[in-house]
């Protein structure tokens, strides 16, 4: 047990619910269609479109998340724009927060 | 033994070092022998390293002076100040040697298959020895110089090790980011280290720890060094060099890199806490440290979950996750002065950034090598061009759930044992702090649920279909670490009490680390 601010934690419930919902999906399992057999209960209907290839109805990881970043459109513009990759600009940076630092140390000292 | 032990500080760094300056002979003469080498060497490495742990944890740091008739002998006599090249080992550099040794022999071990294929393997493993002699180095030392000395060992070896595929059109730039980043870094630190011997005639950490006043100068060697080392561990908004350094260095040698890393960061909180202490106001550096901590942790997790290369992916993931780390050993840093409320949360704060720095380190270096398992099974790290291997690579597949899981902080593994602890105690600081620290663990597990998505679920591309596991080797470099983090998941108490909690106390502590070279002198 590790002791935390609220109390304790420790990992061995954790471990003691999972192993518990493990065997419960198991048994779960275990009442399913004993007849069941793969690929002969017919395609899904997929409003009334034909089904693409398996292999191309993967989503992709480009097309993951894409209502987010969407959402989030002028967020990625400019911290992609920031990512230049140009080295020039990593010391613009690194110029910049020394600055800062340097007023941040030396003005909050006069207050 | 008791020899072994007395000498082991330097043989941490001198084993590694001559081991590289053996592997070109050894190559010569027979591949395997050399393999044989590097690997014994990182063993007996890490042998040593277990030992001196022990030794630490039961009896108190360890120093030693090079050239000096005794070890101990820091001060030569009738000297009022240490000016032998002093190696000073405390429960914190310790912890931060183990990290690297365990890493580093993952990296080797998974490197011996990994690198079959390639060329140039005796210079491989030479830079792979001389980074982790670095490391050690730059871990142990006692003095502001010789961290200077062992940061330049660590990034020339580090960025020839980045740029060493260079039949990949992106290895030599990610490799030139690195060494200069490094350079104007350590020509920063050389310059804090010129106004420190300038002023007080000093280079030995604990002797300026003595005798710093905190003047206008102090302040600007002060924050050379927090910029420069702020650079060399990634943090935002000086990360931009590490997605294209990371993703392009080879096999094991991405989470060394990245490890050399947070060595640089250690480097950090030795200096806050230790170089300056409470002499400096600790409220307002802590605040630095803890903004550029939320900065990089922010940051890096939605640049993460945009990215389709898996290691570009993982590389901001290594950026965000030094946020944490950052966030707790900041509080901790923002109180130092405050006993009480260092006592109700400060410490469990940096308890909780630096056992993040331990999780992490294994984890993200897990990642990592699964990330190159998958490059050298597809000969790809485009994400869109993955699907479906989780069948044809089980065992990778299991080490990378157990990375994900850990880093996404899923309890009951490890990272969610350090990532309880920031959230509760940042949360006695500033709830918002602990706020934007949940939001990122959700992030992060959703970017890895992505990875998970693309690259082994779902129906089985065409033209991945002959892909079959890596060699048993790669296996058990991701193997050794996913044991450490299946260990550290089990006994989160045993690792904060037996290790963590003796790091937090060195780096609050200043007085035992002073004391260990200048003994009683005032």
């Amino acid at each position: 047990m590790m002791a935390s601010p609220s109390g304790c934690w420790g990992p061995v419930p954790w471990i003691i619910a999972t192993v518990v919902s493990v065997v419960m999906a198991c048994l779960i399992r275990t009442r399913g269609q004993k007849g069941h057999k793969r690929g002969v209960q017919g395609e899904a209907f997929l409003m009334g479109n034909k089904m693409l290839p398996e292999h191309r109805s993967h989503v992709r990881a480009h097309n993951i998340y894409w209502g987010f970043f969407q959402g989030l459109k002028r967020y990625y513009a400019q911290a992609t724009t920031m990512h230049t990759g140009i080295v020039n600009d990593y010391i613009i940076w690194f110029l910049t927060f020394l600055s800062i630092t340097l007023i941040v140390v030396f003005a909050l000292e006069l207050l | 033994m008791d020899v072994l032990l007395a000498h082991s500080p330097v043989l941490i760094i001198a084993i590694p070092l001559l081991g590289a300056f053996l592997t070109p002979l050894i190559s010569r003469v027979s591949d395997k022998g050399r393999d044989v080498l590097v690997i014994a060497t990182l063993v007996f490495v890490e042998f040593l390293v277990i030992i001196l742990a022990v030794d630490i944890y039961l009896g108190g740091l360890h120093i030693y002076a090079l050239g000096a008739s005794s070890p101990l002998l820091a001060r030569p006599e009738h000297h009022m100040a240490p000016v032998r090249i002093v190696l000073e080992v405390d429960a914190m550099s310790i912890l931060m040697g183990f990290i690297s040794a365990t890493v580093s022999l993952a990296a080797a071990i998974y490197s011996v298959s990994f690198m079959r294929r390639d060329t140039g393997k005796d210079k491989f493993y030479t830079l792979l020895l001389l980074l982790t002699a670095g490391m050690m180095g730059l871990e142990f030392t006692g003095d502001m110089f010789n961290l200077f000395i062992f940061l330049e060992i660590l990034s020339l070896s580090g960025a020839a090790l980045a740029s060493f595929r260079t039949g990949f059109v992106d290895a030599l730039e990610g490799g030139f980011k690195y060494m200069f980043i490094s350079a104007v870094a350590s020509l920063m630190i050389l310059f804090a280290v010129g106004i420190f011997y300038g002023q007080y005639n000093l280079l030995n950490i604990a002797a300026l720890a003595q005798a710093i006043q905190y003047t206008t100068l102090d302040k600007i060697a002060l924050a050379l060094l927090i910029m420069a080392f702020i650079m060399k561990l990634a943090g935002v908004p000086l990360h931009m060099w590490a997605p294209d350094t990371y993703s392009v260095a080879p096999a094991g040698t991405t989470p060394m890199i990245y490890v050399a890393s947070q060595a640089c960061m250690y480097a950090l909180f030795r200096v806050c806490f230790t170089l300056y202490g409470v002499t400096l106001n600790t409220l307002t550096i802590g605040w630095i440290v803890i903004g550029i901590g939320l900065l990089s942790m922010f940051v890096g997790v939605t640049m993460a979950v945009y990215q389709s290369d898996i290691k570009r992916l993982m590389a901001y993931h290594a950026v965000s996750q030094s946020g944490y780390m950052l966030l707790g050993v900041g509080v901790g840093l923002a109180v130092l002065s405050d006993s009480q409320a260092l006592s109700t949360y400060g410490r469990q704060a940096m308890g909780g950034g630096i056992f993040h720095i331990i999780n992490n380190a294994m984890y993200k270096g897990l990642l990592f090598l699964t990330a190159e398992a998958l490059f050298y099974a597809l000969g790809t790290r485009d994400l869109n061009k993955m699907g479906g291997i989780g069948g044809n690579m089980r065992y990778t597949c299991v080490f990378f759930m157990i990375g994900a899981l850990a880093i996404s902080g899923i309890p009951p593994f490890n990272g969610f044992a350090s990532k309880l602890l920031i959230y509760e105690s940042v949360y006695q600081f500033n709830p918002m702090l602990s706020v934007v620290a949940m939001m990122v663990s959700i992030m992060t597990l959703a970017s890895f649920v992505k990875v998970f998505q693309s690259a082994f679920t779902g129906p089985i591309s065409p033209h991945v279909r002959a892909v079959k596991e890596v060699p048993k080797p790669m296996l058990g470099g991701m193997g050794i670490l996913a044991a450490i983090i299946v260990f550290f998941s089990l006994f989160p108490g045993l690792i904060m009490d037996q290790i963590v909690e003796p790091a937090v106390e060195a780096l609050i502590n200043q007085g035992t680390y002073m004391n260990g070279i200048m003994g009683g002198m005032s």
